[in-house]
């Protein structure tokens, strides 16, 4: 009985401080950004002060104060132009991931050929190069298609470093899809593609949702890419933008507006998971097969 | 309204030779079963016929037309899966209506087409459910159902009763022998290693063995007069005993076969053995007989009978035209 309490008491315990290791950086960024002037310096660990003075520093860094009218004509300039920079590319590059590693797993787990093998050992492979290895090399391709200080550039290099583990997720995913239910929508008269679309992509959302997922928070969080393509302040995204911000003075650091921003910048991260996770329902393919 | 005829069809995947060389018939409204241990083609065969694998040699034709090139899809024919292969997603009225959606079919004639096949299984309570929804013998049916929506000329069953309990599939296949006779012009393909399905269901049987056809026949020409001891170990269940030696040669013979309903206990003069096992199912009642043979000698009675365990016992044949000969090869003697 009384060990029983204790494992108990231990495992809660446990919980507690994975929780409070995982939750208090952010925590501490929240209550940090709510405060304003000087109080900042001092070390509070509950919410001490409300201010929303560090928001509006930061909607308002880097560019000029905004009027509806430079919203409406979408003359957006600043921290809100960054962070629709990285709504735009986060959004494209799942996007663009999500359609050729679905295609691509589609050939891998499921169309036989000779080196299939092989080349998914390399894709495997591929996606363990340090990004500082290619660094050189892509900056080399990204000005011969012009792309420099572009959107594109961080779409096309972000989406080369998602491919290879979007396509093994995938592929392993879609490898456990019972293949009689392909061979069965192929007697129904069905292409690869009406396939891909009708029958695997409604039983690969889990898989979709997760991989997508993670694709959107590498890009939304990337950094050196994007500190390395872009060259004024329209282009960049918020992790550049943010290492960007300047009080005053170039001695001073803005830790107000630092925590604003990066509270803004998870939010968007926090919501897809909350929006998703519904969907991340295991055994969807539950019933379409013997069992 | 279709016959298939196949001619030196061969299928290797890689070096393994599956499909070694087969030439066979099916007729025009025929219900045919291929039948065999595992691994000696049969599914292959069936997914050769049905497109889902290429023929690496020989010709295979629908009526007179070669379909070697065509796709599953254009050869009209529709295919029931051991696994149901539902898709798990689709309603079961989706599923069945899949198929004639992709056919560009008009949205009437779809739910008309369905509505007839749902009515024909009595699942037409649960169109709208979803297939997990469902328990495996009405997902069986609505395997069935999606297939026969397609209006296929010929209806493929690759084992479709191996995932049902066993009370489900007796009455399942009594429904697919009911189908049979509703769609008497549709030629009916059916792979199965169960004997009994095999023996119920078909009118015509092909045996096949490694690769190769053995025996093709009615299911009374198979147990009556099989061409090989392998046919005739096979087809029967209990299967046939054999005996070898001077059991044998006393009907010249290398081999003999006799059926275990064929045997009889004697007082009289017999082949002396000792009963070492007893089943009784009521109706049936098998004797296992130890005749220093290697596998025991079976004899299904009508009773069990008053033999103890251990007792020595003489068996005959009840008569000397139920006993088979066969010689060195396993081919009958005249």
């Amino acid at each position: 009985m009384g060990s029983s309490i204790l494992k108990k008491g231990g495992f809660y315990l446990f919980i507690a401080i994975i929780v409070f290791y995982a939750v208090f950086p952010f925590y501490y960024a929240i209550i940090t950004s709510f405060k304003s002037g000087t109080q900042i310096f001092e070390v509070t660990y509950l919410p001490h002060g409300f201010s929303l003075q560090n928001y509006y520093d930061v909607f308002t860094s880097g560019g000029r104060a905004m009027t509806w009218a430079d919203v409406l004509s979408l003359d957006i300039t600043g921290f809100p132009r960054n962070f629709i920079n990285s709504v735009i590319i986060s959004t494209l590059v799942v996007c663009l991931a999500l359609l050729m590693a679905v295609t691509a797993a589609y050939a891998l787990s499921r169309v036989r050929f000779r080196g299939r093998g092989l080349l998914l050992m390399m894709i495997l492979s591929v996606s363990m190069f340090p990004q500082v290895a290619v660094l050189a090399g892509l900056f080399e391709i990204i000005r011969f298609f012009h792309l420099f200080n572009t959107m594109y550039a961080l779409i096309f290099s972000y989406t080369i470093f998602t491919l290879p583990f979007t396509v093994w997720v995938l592929t392993t995913f879609m490898r456990e899809l019972p293949i009689e239910i392909e061979e069965a929508a192929i007697i129904d008269g069905a292409s690869p593609w009406v396939i891909i679309t009708k029958v695997f992509l409604p039983l690969l959302w889990p898989a979709l949702v997760t991989t997508g997922l993670l694709a959107f928070i590498g890009a939304w969080n990337e950094f050196l890419y994007a500190l390395t393509f872009t060259l004024d302040n329209a282009h960049r995204t918020v992790p550049v933008a943010i290492s960007q911000l300047t009080g005053s003075s170039d001695k001073e650091i803005p830790w107000g507006p630092i925590m604003a921003a990066s509270v803004i910048v998870t939010l968007p991260l926090i919501a897809l998971v909350l929006i998703f996770q519904r969907k991340i329902i295991a055994g969807l393919t539950a019933g379409g097969v013997k069992g | 309204m279709t016959s298939i005829t196949m001619k030196s069809i061969r299928k290797s995947f890689g070096p393994v030779d599956v499909i070694k060389g087969v030439d066979l018939e099916v007729k025009t409204g025929e219900f045919m079963v291929f039948v065999g241990p595992s691994g000696c083609g049969k599914s292959t065969l069936l997914r050769l016929i049905a497109g889902l694998e290429d023929i690496t040699s020989g010709v295979m034709s629908f009526d007179d037309k070669v379909v070697n090139a065509l796709t599953p899809s254009n050869r009209g024919i529709a295919m029931v899966f051991q696994s149901f292969a539902l898709y798990p997603h689709m309603t079961v009225y989706d599923n069945m209506a899949f198929g004639l959606k992709l056919n560009k079919r008009k949205p009437e004639q779809i739910r008309a087409a369905v509505e007839k096949a749902a009515e024909l299984l009595q699942i037409k309570d649960y169109l709208d459910r979803l297939p997990k929804q469902l328990s495996g013998g009405q997902r069986q049916r609505v395997a069935i159902g999606r297939a026969i929506v397609r209006d296929p000329k010929v209806f493929l069953f690759d084992e479709p009763l191996s995932n049902l309990d066993a009370a489900l599939r007796v009455a399942t296949r009594i429904e697919i022998a009911k189908l049979h006779h509703d769609m008497n012009k549709t030629t009916m393909i059916y792979v199965t290693h169960d004997q009994v399905e095999a023996m119920t269901l078909a009118d015509r049987i092909c045996v096949l063995r490694d690769g190769l056809v053995m025996q093709v026949g009615t299911p009374m020409q198979l147990y009556e007069k099989p061409a090989s001891t392998f046919v005739a170990g096979f087809i029967g269940s209990p299967k046939m005993n054999f005996f070898t030696g001077a059991y044998a040669a006393r009907y010249r013979a290398d081999t003999v076969g006799v059926r275990p309903e064929h045997l009889r206990i004697t007082n009289g003069p017999g082949w002396e053995g000792s009963v070492i096992h007893k089943e009784n199912l009521g109706s049936d009642a098998f004797t296992f007989v130890d005749m220093g043979q290697g596998e025991p000698i079976v004899i299904r009675q009508d009773n069990i009978g008053e033999t103890a365990l251990g007792a020595k016992i003489s068996i005959a044949p009840i008569s000397d035209d139920k006993v088979h000969r066969f010689d060195k090869t396993g081919i009958p003697t005249a």
